[in-house]
This record gives structure tokens, C-alpha cells and sequence, in this order.
């Protein structure tokens, strides 16, 4: 049961129509190109891991973790995506050369290929005909093998969801941890779990998203967030999985498929049974100033990733209202939720994997903002009925009052209630003034509880009536966006000049400005991608 | 203060009763011990007698027992506050309006100031270099890119040191202007002290005026942090402008550099 508004039907759909169209350019780019992260995520598939010893600064370095292995040494995946672009170009995908070489005999197996690299002896050519058919075929076979732990991943999830018990209610009660050291993160998300979270992420060091490779192993040394490796995602799951049979629910896990290693993350992430990520079509661009090339391509590969490894995404429109006011701009935040789904499922995610992003962030001395707040809300919660929504507390007017804060965050949390949302997550009354303590966790904890135990079920009630204020104001808010939406359509780059044009957060990125665009390369007609082909394949 | 009280402490409901409330959490697992504990520690904190008036394990529920107490406690606190002894940071210079502000760098300077704004190492929090450099500014005053007589350029988030000295090299820039927001592991210190490094070693007593800023900087901290001036939570443009005035016009420098300390 949840609360709806009556939308408009006629606009509606025309919003949608017009979201697509404004997409499309997007899915055109990222089609016709590659990335060095993507070639590397068709390895990371084929089983490629492990770090190129000679490389890094080792423990003279921060970011160091205490067991001697550097956070900054390169990966092995790297270091052949490197060797071949500078060999024969990547315009053709890594695949093809790579596993030319294998099948040509130059080396026996993947981890050989890399350690030929590292010698210097590896010699990559693009073969054509018979060659470039058995590559192909060897190439699809060992990529299959990785999307084949992925499918075992997600069989495995929805087992243990079947066997132990899912979350007990929506929302789902959504936590952060960010101590920057894993082994320190753990015990906390146990205590998060115990306590009553059914989602936990592991939010990451700063500079990680620009990072143009994924650091390797256990790590201690994060800033204000934890790396995102691979080992770190297997001892978090593993240890949620002891406290999801200790408790009797599955614990869900997230993580962030952002930044330039975007696909890497989303592969590793299906290979770790991680069950959600934050995946944005935009924030990279707009809070990193990633190059919007980049991301759109790097975005629509770790998007099938994820369609295909069972995972949620959520989505971050929350953000542009800490840049931009929630009023004022409350319809780019429609805009962008419409653009990502539409995004989303021509990337193959379904409904149900949708948590488009949304948060409380009006200023609380705005009168009726509680009311505007409902009416946003609920105009979420009535365009995407079946998606989960992703319910950001307040940032951006929390203070040193932690006290109001205390106040703000238990309305944010009956906004959440009453419009039916699917993921909540938990705000922090010390937000304005330190990273959560022990203490700021439990209480946030205490006020979710307090209020979806005492008005959990008045999203049955809840039926703003036709014509009222919470009505007119959600059908004004779409009109407006609806509006935006044409403006952008109209524009034969759609999407890539609305972000140029400062669209979004007022930021503007344009299309040849960021970070990482060298690392995009136009595709040949002959180019191959193992990775796609499968996930393209179960769609058909 | 001159006439009046000087001596005075908290107020609860009544004058001099000395009442605080404060809370905090205690690796102890709930039960009288770890009420005790609570109590020897408001002790030593000067509150006496002091009252645990609410208390709860953290970490509990499902397997094993909490580990941790959180208290909420109030009490009279023994200790006096001296206010003839406070001491606060005093601005030394007037606020000029922005009127005032073009007039004296037109007056003194007979150029447009020079000045550069970013976010350095990894710190994406920019919303509050925006507020201080642009035009639409904070708490109803205008940002620097509105005056007439600057020249501003902000180049935004993760700016790293040596891009920025180099921009402020080219531009010949009269004023760097640095936030920092991520203070997790001291990063703000740390970066700080980096970027005032680099420019000393890049330009010596040619360099710009090295302004930083963010919530949690200490304003006191300038000399240690070796830049010259950093402002706190809540700043506003127009206090920025006035001290670049005071700095880079008022004293002269950088034109004639103040003799070396002995
Ligand atoms: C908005 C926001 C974001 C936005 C930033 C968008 C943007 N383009 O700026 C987004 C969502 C991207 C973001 C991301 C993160 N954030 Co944030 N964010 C905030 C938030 C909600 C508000 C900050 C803000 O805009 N304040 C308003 C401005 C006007 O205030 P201000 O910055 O204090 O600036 C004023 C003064 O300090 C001063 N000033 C500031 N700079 C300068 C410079 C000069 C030269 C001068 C003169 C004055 C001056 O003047 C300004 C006007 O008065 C705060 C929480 C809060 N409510 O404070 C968290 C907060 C700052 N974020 C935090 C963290 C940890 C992060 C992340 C690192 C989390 C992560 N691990 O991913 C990321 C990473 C970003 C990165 N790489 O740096 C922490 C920082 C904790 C700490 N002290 O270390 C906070 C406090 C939240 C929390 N409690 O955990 N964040």
C-alpha cells in the first residue's frame, strides 16, 4: 500500500518520451567508445588480478596498509590495458590482442600475458580472420567464467534472502561507515547491523574517484571513507553474512561504482556479492569534474554489470541540493531521476533495481517546508511506482544545533514513512560537525525506529487530497521539469549540453573539460567486447 | 568588560547554579560500574554532584551484550569563568563596505587585485570558496567577483599545489584564497602547511597573500600554519575583503616587504 498522487497521465508520459530523447545522445556516445577502466573490467572477468610488484612506493607511502601492500601499486590489469594501447591502440578492445596471444601460444595463461608485460616481452598484434575468430571464441569462453561467479553470486543472494529473512519493512534502514581502515569498519557494521540497519555502505577515502585504478587488497588508510578494493568488499560481506545468520535477516551491502574505475568497481562488486550501489549517470561529472564522456561510457557498461548481477543502484540527485536550492530546483532532480532511468533500463536494470535518488533539503525556515518536502516526495513516489527511491536525510541546513538536527531528522524520517519510501537513509544529528560517532549512529537509529514503529503504517492514511497544496505543488514541480526536459531534448546533444549549459547543481562540465577523457578511445567496426556481447546477449 | 560582573557561571534556571549538561560515551558495558565511571569522569571535569540522568548500551541486540554506555549527564560545575581573562581574536582591521573596499584598491593599488580561489588535494567541498568568491555570495553580501576593482579567478575543487602556484604565478596574483572542509586525519593541516611550503619555496617573499578557510580552522592558527590569515565557520565575503584590503593596501606589503625577524 503507498500513498499516490494522481499525476497527470498525458504529462507523464511525456516526460518520458522526452527524457529518452535527451538520453539518447548519451547512449549513442557510449555505444560508438571504449575506456581504459571498461577494457580493464573485461579482464578483471577473465580473472585477471593481483598488482605489479616493482611498481609503487610501498610503505613510505600513506594510504599503506599495515600488511605491506601498497594502496598505490599498480594492477597487473593496468599495466596490459596500458601495454596493448601503447602497442597496437585500444580501438579494437583488449580482447582481441590479449587473447590472441594466448591463443597463438606467447603465453599459457592471463596472469603469464600480464607478467610478460611486466618484463617488457609482451608483443600484442590485433589478429584478423581465422585468428580473430579464435580469439573471439577464447575471449567469450574466459569472460564467461567471471559472469558465471556473478549469476552464482546473485542465485547465492536471493537464497540466503529466501533462507535467513529479508529486512523486516520498508523503508529499508540504510547506514554509513567511514572509519578508513576495514578492519575497523567491520566491527562497526556489525554493531550498525545488530542495531537495527538492514543496509550497510562503506562510503569511500576522498580521491579515490579519481583514482585511475582500483587499489589492491585489505586497507587501513582511507580519508573520511575506505578504499574500495576487492579484498576489502569480501571481508565486509563475509562478516555481514555472520551477523545476516546471527540476526535471522540478510544485511545488505553497498559500496560505489563512481569515479574513473566506475566498470572495474561494478565487476568487482557482482564477483563480491555486494547487493547495492550508488551509481549516478551524472555526479562524477558534476561533483568530481569527470570528464562527461567518460563517465557516459564507463556508466552504461558498469549499469549492465549490475543489471545483470541482481544489484540496486542508487542514484544521486540528493547532491544537487546541497549546490543548488531545493526549491527553486527541485524539478532538475525530477529531471535527473527520469534521465537515470531511462539510462538505467536501456542498460538492462529493471524496476525494482531502481533507487533514484531524492532527498529532504529545504530550508527548514522556509515556511511549510515540511509540506513541500511531502509534496516532492510524493511526486517521486507517484512518477516511479516500482522503483525502491532512495530517501536522503538533510545536509546542507544541519548545524552545530545538533539538537534541531535531532528535530530535522526525525520529520525527514516521517516524510519517509508517509510517502512509502524504499530506502532511507539514516541521518546523522552531528552532521555539520564531525564524521558519526558511535553515540550519533545509535541515536539516529533510536529516532528511525521511534517513528516507523509509531507511523510506519500512516503511509496507508496518508492521501493528500486532489487540488491541495501538496498536490498542486508536485504537479507544478513536473510541469517545470517537464519544461526543462524539452529545452534539453531540443538540443541535438541532448543530456551533454544540458550538463555544459550548468544544468544540474549549477555546475557546468562540458564535454571536453574533466578528468580522465584521455582514457576514451572511438571504437572500429571490428572492435570486440567479450563483456558486452554476453550481457547484450541475455537481453535479446 | 569595564563595569558590571566579571566573574560568572552557568545558568540553568537559576543565577550561579552552575548547571551543565553534556553527554558522551564510555567503553564500559552498562550497569552501576559503568554509571560510576560516568560519575568519576564529571567529576574530574569539575561537575559535582554530577547526575546520570539517562543511560544505554550501544552495541548490543541480537548476539552478545553491548559493549559501550552512553550517558546523559547534568550537574552543577564547581569552576568560576573569569570573563576580564577571555581572550578572543580581535579583527585589527575595519569592514569596509564594498564601495569603500573598490575605493581603496583603486586609491592604492591604481589596478585590479589579483586573486585566486580553489579547493586543494582532494577536498570537493567548494560550496564555500563559492560563497566568499562568487557574485551571489553569502548571507546577504555579495561575493569578490561583484567588486569592480578584482580580478577573481576560482578554479574550483581538487586543485592540486602545484597547478595553483603555478596559476598564481602566471596571473600574478595579489591573493591566494584556499578552502579546506575534510578535516579527517588533520587533512586540513596538513594540506595547509603544504601548499604554504611550496609557495615559499616557489617564490620566497614575492609570494601572494595565502589566505585559507573552512568550519573547522582555528583562526589562530595562521602563524603555525605559516599563511597569513584563516578564517572560520560562517565567514562572510565582505570580512574577506576588508582584511585583503588591510593586507595587501593598509600595510604596503608586498610591495615593501616588512623587515626580516631577527
Ligand atoms: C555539501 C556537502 C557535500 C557536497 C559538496 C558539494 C560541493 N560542490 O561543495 C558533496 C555531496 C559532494 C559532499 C561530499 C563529501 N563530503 Co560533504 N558535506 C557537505 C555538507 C552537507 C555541507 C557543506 C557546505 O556546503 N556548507 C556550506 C558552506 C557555505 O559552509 P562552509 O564550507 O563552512 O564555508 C564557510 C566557512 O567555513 C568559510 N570558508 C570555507 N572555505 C573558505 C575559504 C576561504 C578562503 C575563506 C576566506 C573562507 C572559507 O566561509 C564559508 C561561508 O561562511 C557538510 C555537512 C554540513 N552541514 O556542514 C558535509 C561534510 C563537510 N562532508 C563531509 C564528508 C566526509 C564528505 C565526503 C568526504 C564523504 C565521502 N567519504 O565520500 C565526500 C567527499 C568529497 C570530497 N572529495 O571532498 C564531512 C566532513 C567531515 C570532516 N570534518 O572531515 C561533513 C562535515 C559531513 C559529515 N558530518 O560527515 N559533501
Amino acid at each position: 500500500m503507498t500513498a499516490r498522487l494522481d499525476l497527470d497521465p498525458a504529462l507523464v508520459t511525456r516526460a518520458r518520451e522526452l527524457a529518452a530523447c535527451a538520453a539518447q545522445p548519451v547512449v549513442d556516445l557510449a555505444r560508438a567508445h571504449t575506456t581504459v577502466s571498461v577494457e580493464r573490467a573485461v579482464l578483471r572477468l577473465a580473472g585477471l588480478t593481483g598488482t605489479d610488484p616493482v611498481t609503487g612506493d610501498g610503505d613510505r607511502r600513506e594510504g599503506t596498509a599495515r600488511d605491506g601492500t601498497a594502496t598505490d601499486r599498480v594492477p597487473w590489469v593496468n599495466r596490459v590495458v596500458d601495454a596493448v594501447r601503447d602497442q597496437v591502440g585500444l580501438e579494437h578492445g583488449v580482447a582481441l590482442p590479449v587473447w590472441h596471444a594466448l591463443a597463438s601460444g606467447a603465453a599459457p595463461d592471463l596472469q603469464a600475458v600480464a607478467e610478460q608485460v611486466g618484463a617488457g616481452t609482451a608483443r600484442f598484434v590485433v589478429p584478423t580472420g581465422a585468428g580473430a575468430e579464435r580469439a573471439r571464441d577464447a575471449a567469450r569462453a574466459a569472460v564467461a567464467a567471471g559472469l558465471a561467479r556473478v549469476d552464482a553470486n546473485r542465485a547465492r543472494r536471493e537464497e540466503l534472502v529466501a533462507r535467513l529473512g529479508d529486512a523486516p519493512r520498508r523503508p529499508w534502514v540504510y547506514l554509513i561507515v567511514a572509519t578508513g581502515d576495514i578492519h575497523e569498519d567491520i566491527p562497526q557494521a556489525q554493531a550498525a547491523a545488530r542495531a537495527g540497519a538492514d543496509v550497510i555502505a562503506v562510503i569511500r577515502s576522498t580521491g579515490q574517484s579519481l583514482l585511475d585504478y582500483v587499489p589492491e587488497g585489505a586497507t587501513r588508510t582511507g580519508y573520511a571513507g575506505t578504499y574500495a578494493t576487492q579484498e576489502n568488499f569480501r571481508l565486509m560481506r563475509a562478516a555481514l553474512d555472520d551477523v545476516s545468520a546471527e540476526l535471522g535477516r540478510y544485511v545488505r551491502l553497498t559500496n560505489y561504482a563512481s569515479g574513473l574505475c566506475m566498470p572495474e568497481i561494478a565487476v568487482l562488486a557482482g564477483l563480491e556479492r555486494l547487493d547495492m550501489m550508488l551509481n549516478d549517470a551524472m555526479y562524477g561529472i558534476l561533483f568530481r569534474d569527470i570528464n562527461p564522456r567518460r563517465t557516459f561510457v564507463d556508466q552504461r557498461f558498469s549499469r549492465m554489470v549490475h543489471a545483470r548481477a541482481g544489484i540496486v543502484i542508487n542514484t544521486g540527485e540528493d547532491n544537487y541540493l546541497t549546490t543548488a536550492d531545493a526549491v527553486d530546483e527541485a524539478h532538475t532532480v525530477t529531471v535527473s531521476q527520469l534521465l537515470n532511468e531511462t539510462l538505467a533500463k536501456e542498460a538492462g536494470l529493471e524496476d525494482w533495481q531502481l533507487g533514484l535518488g531524492h532527498a529532504f533539503e529545504i530550508d527548514p525556515d522556509l515556511p511549510d517546508s515540511f509540506r513541500l518536502e511531502l509534496a516532492h516526495a510524493l511526486l517521486a513516489r507517484s512518477l516511479f511506482p516500482d522503483a525502491p527511491l532512495k530517501w536522503m536525510p538533510p545536509t546542507k541546513h544541519m548545524t552545530g544545533d545538533v539538537f534541531r538536527g535531532y528535530l530535522l531528522d526525525g520529520f525527514f524520517n516521517l516524510a519517509g514513512a508517509l510517502t512509502g519510501q524504499g530506502i532511507l537513509l539514516v541521518g546523522m544529528m552531528t552532521e555539520a560537525v564531525v564524521t558519526p560517532w558511535l553515540s550519533d549512529r545509535d541515536l539516529a537509529l533510536r529516532n528511525v525506529r521511534y517513528v516507523l514503529d509509531a507511523a510506519g503504517g500512516l503511509v496507508e492514511d496518508f492521501a493528500p487530497p486532489p487540488g491541495g497544496f501538496i498536490d498542486r505543488r508536485a504537479d507544478s514541480v513536473l510541469r517545470e521539469a517537464v519544461a526543462l526536459l524539452e529545452r534539453i531534448a531540443d538540443h541535438p546533444q541532448g543530456l551533454i549540453q544540458a550538463i555544459a549549459d550548468g544544468t544540474f547543481g549549477i555546475t557546468r562540465r562540458p564535454p571536453d573539460g574533466g578528468k580522465g577523457l584521455d582514457g576514451v578511445v572511438a571504437l572500429t567496426a571490428e572492435a570486440y567486447n567479450p563483456a558486452l556481447e554476453l550481457l547484450e546477449a541475455v537481453r535479446a | 568588560m569595564p563595569d558590571g560582573i566579571d566573574v560568572v557561571r552557568p545558568y540553568g534556571d537559576t543565577t550561579g547554579d552552575g548547571m551543565v549538561q553534556l553527554s558522551f560515551t564510555l567503553p564500559v558495558p552498562p550497569g552501576p560500574r559503568a554509571e560510576g565511571a560516568a560519575l568519576q569522569l564529571a567529576g574530574k571535569m569539575g561537575i559535582a554532584p554530577a547526575m546520570v540522568v539517562h543511560s544505554h548500551g550501544i552495541g548490543g541486540g541480537g548476539g552478545g551484550g553491548a559493549a559501550f554506555t552512553f550517558f546523559v549527564v547534568y550537574g552543577p560545575v564547581r569552576h568560576l569563568v573569569d570573563l576580564a581573562a577571555v581572550q578572543v581574536e580581535e579583527r585589527a582591521y575595519p569592514l569596509l563596505s564594498p564601495g569603500e573596499v573598490d575605493g581603496a584598491i583603486r586609491a592604492g593599488l591604481h589596478r585590479q587585485l589579483v586573486v585566486l580561489g580553489a579547493c586543494i588535494g582532494t577536498d570537493a567541498h567548494t560550496v564555500g570558496i563559492d560563497a566568499i568568491l562568487n557574485i551571489k555570495g553569502f548571507a546577504g553580501e555579495k561575493g569578490l567577483e561583484y567588486h569592480r576593482e578584482m580580478r577573481v579567478a576560482n578554479l574550483g575543487a581538487q586543485v592540486t599545489v602545484p597547478e595553483l602556484v603555478a596559476r598564481a604565478r602566471a596571473e600574478r596574483a595579489d591573493a591566494v584564497l584556499v578552502s579546506q572542509v575534510v578535516t579527517q586525519r588533520d587533512a586540513h593541516l596538513r594540506n595547509t602547511r603544504e601548499l604554504a611550503a611550496a609557495f615559499r619555496e616557489a617564490m620566497g617573499e614575492a609570494r601572494p597573500l595565502l589566505v585559507v578557510g573552512g568550519p573547522r580552522f582555528d583562526p589562530a592558527m595562521a602563524a603555525e600554519l605559516g599563511v597569513d590569515r584563516v578564517f572560520g565557520r560562517g565567514t562572510t565575503p565582505g570580512e574577506v575583503a576588508s582584511y585583503l584590503v588591510h593586507a595587501l593596501i593598509g600595510s604596503r606589503r608586498p610591495d615593501t616587504p616588512a623587515p626580516e625577524d631577527p
